[in-house]
């Protein structure tokens, strides 16, 4: 089927779910079973990634730099690589494939098993009632999770830094400190709502529409991540050219 | 009554439905039969709004349920249950809390007394012990019963069954059957039950409807059925080597 069919029903797919939630009460309890399933659930995955790669980034800055080039520039790349890419990007990336496989697997199943159906027989509108608290979950725990993953990096590159004696503490801080701007931080979460908005709604997108049985909802599961990463790709390339071109 | 009027409906090139019309009475069991892609699933997914039929009109005791609105198919739907061929139990809730979730969404009344509700609606389905078990833990049989259960919670007008029997033994099925028929009597309910198993037709039905290449080819009543009235009908009902030698008995 063709891109434009699939940006039409995908128009039409959030048209329903970004409606006024069918009882209150129901929608909150569904909200806090989401934002422990998308942001507690991945706080392990996030911070060891993240300690990791804030280490691995010390290591390997601390062996690029030759003797004439500041050792304050270990830091310095630590933090701006943590927090213009590494967080907001490749974690939003990392999450698409935890959280987007699992959001389309469990609507693809419940679309299989006519559980979705069972729900627009009671008159509900299923669309809403199952993606929009895991849209505003997402929205909610994925720019925590991404500056967890920023202050977890940056201390462990500090950690790693000082540990295997390739920098003092003063010179790191330092170079965490030097030339730092506060639009950074705002430009990296800004990104970051945008990915949690993409991963969720496109991985609801392909769980929803699965038909068939438990072969289509793997494949939903695949496309839903092939996907995600590829648009929240793209999304970066244009929001860091509007935001910092 | 539910009355079908000239339903159509296509996918792609295939036309599924062609001008169906068909009149399902209030406390009565009505079929449908039909073999397998003659369209009796497509009908009653039309009927119930879960696809969207390309002309004709559904009316639920006059309402026209195609011409309305969002809003207004609301209001309808909460008057219809639905017992779905695979149970469509949600798996991440208990069985109590199955059979509260219409109640949860849609009534005033305080958790307490729809805790009660959904208690008094298994007891009727004769599983009292079985609220805080999960579908996964049941069998196939028990899982109908909870469908059932979900299914009348919010007291309905209107109840679809779906292939209430497939997957479950002889006698589990005739188990099942008579608890619709109950149900159907107890309430007053318009209550369509889609099948192809000629046992549950002959045991439970009071009319039938029998759907041949997207058109109603045959109605009456069930006691009408076994002496025939069209090839196509036979042919379907006459399959079984034990429906031939019933044949043989009625018909020396």
């Amino acid at each position: 089927m063709g891109l434009f069919f699939h940006i039409g029903r995908y128009a039409a797919f959030l048209g329903q779910v970004l409606r006024r939630p069918e009882k209150g009460s129901v929608f909150r309890k569904l909200l806090l079973e989401e934002m422990n399933g998308i942001g507690i659930q991945s706080l392990g995955i996030v911070a060891l990634l993240s300690v990791f790669m804030g280490a691995v980034i010390c290591i390997q800055t601390a062996h690029q730099i030759g003797g004439w080039i500041p050792v304050y520039t270990i830091g310095f790349t630590v933090r701006q690589t943590m927090i213009l890419e590494f967080s907001p990007t490749l974690i939003p990336v990392i999450l698409a494939g935890k959280v987007g496989s699992n959001i389309a697997s469990q609507l693809g199943t419940m679309r299989v098993t006519e559980q979705i159906d069972a729900l627009e027989i009671m008159g509900i509108n299923s669309a809403n009632y199952l993606v929009l608290p895991k849209m505003i979950a997402a929205l909610a725990c994925i720019p925590f999770l991404v500056i967890l993953s920023m202050g977890l990096g940056i201390g462990a590159g500090m950690w790693v830094g000082v540990s295997t004696g390739v920098s003092s503490v003063a010179d790191f801080e330092y170079g965490m400190r030097i030339d730092f701007n506060a639009f950074d931080v705002t430009y990296a979460l800004i990104k970051t709502c945008v990915f949690a908005l993409i991963i969720s709604s496109v991985s609801a997108y392909h769980g929803y529409h699965t038909s068939g049985g438990a072969l289509e909802v793997g494949r939903s599961s695949t496309k839903a991540v092939v996907y995600a990463v590829v648009i929240v790709m793209v999304a970066n390339l244009l929001l860091t050219q509007m935001l910092l071109g | 009554m539910i009355e079908v009027k000239d339903l159509s409906k296509s996918f792609g090139d295939q036309k599924v439905l062609r001008g169906v019309s068909a009149q399902f009475l209030p406390g009565k069991m009505n079929f449908i039969i039909g073999r397998s892609g003659s369209g009796k699933s497509v009908l009653t997914k039309c009927i119930v709004g879960l696809h969207h039929p390309e002309r004709g009109s559904v009316l639920y005791d006059g309402r026209d349920f195609t011409a309305m609105e969002r809003e207004g198919k609301k209001d309808i739907r909460k008057e219809i249950g639905m017992l779905f061929q695979g149970s469509a139990l949600f798996d991440s809730m208990t069985v109590l809390e199955n059979v509260m979730f219409p109640l949860r969404m849609f009534s005033d009344e305080s958790a307490e007394k729809n805790r009660e509700r959904a208690m008094v609606c298994l007891e009727r389905v004769e599983l009292p012990g079985a609220g805080n078990k999960f579908p996964s833990e049941l069998s196939g049989g028990m899982q109908k019963r909870v469908g059932i259960a979900r299914a009348i919670a919010m007291n309905p007008r209107y109840l679809f069954c779906d292939e209430p029997n497939s997957g479950l033994d002889p006698q589990t099925a005739i188990v099942i059957d008579n608890l619709i028929g109950d149900l159907t009597r107890e309430f007053g309910m318009t209550t369509v039950v889609v099948s192809h198993d000629m046992n549950s037709v002959i045991e439970a039905s009071d009319n039938v409807h029998f759907v041949h290449e997207g058109t109603i080819a045959w109605r009456g009543e069930s006691e009408a059925l076994l002496a025939g009235g069209h090839p196509a009908l036979d042919e379907f009902i006459f399959a079984s080597k034990l429906m031939r030698q019933l044949r043989q008995t009625l018909r020396p």
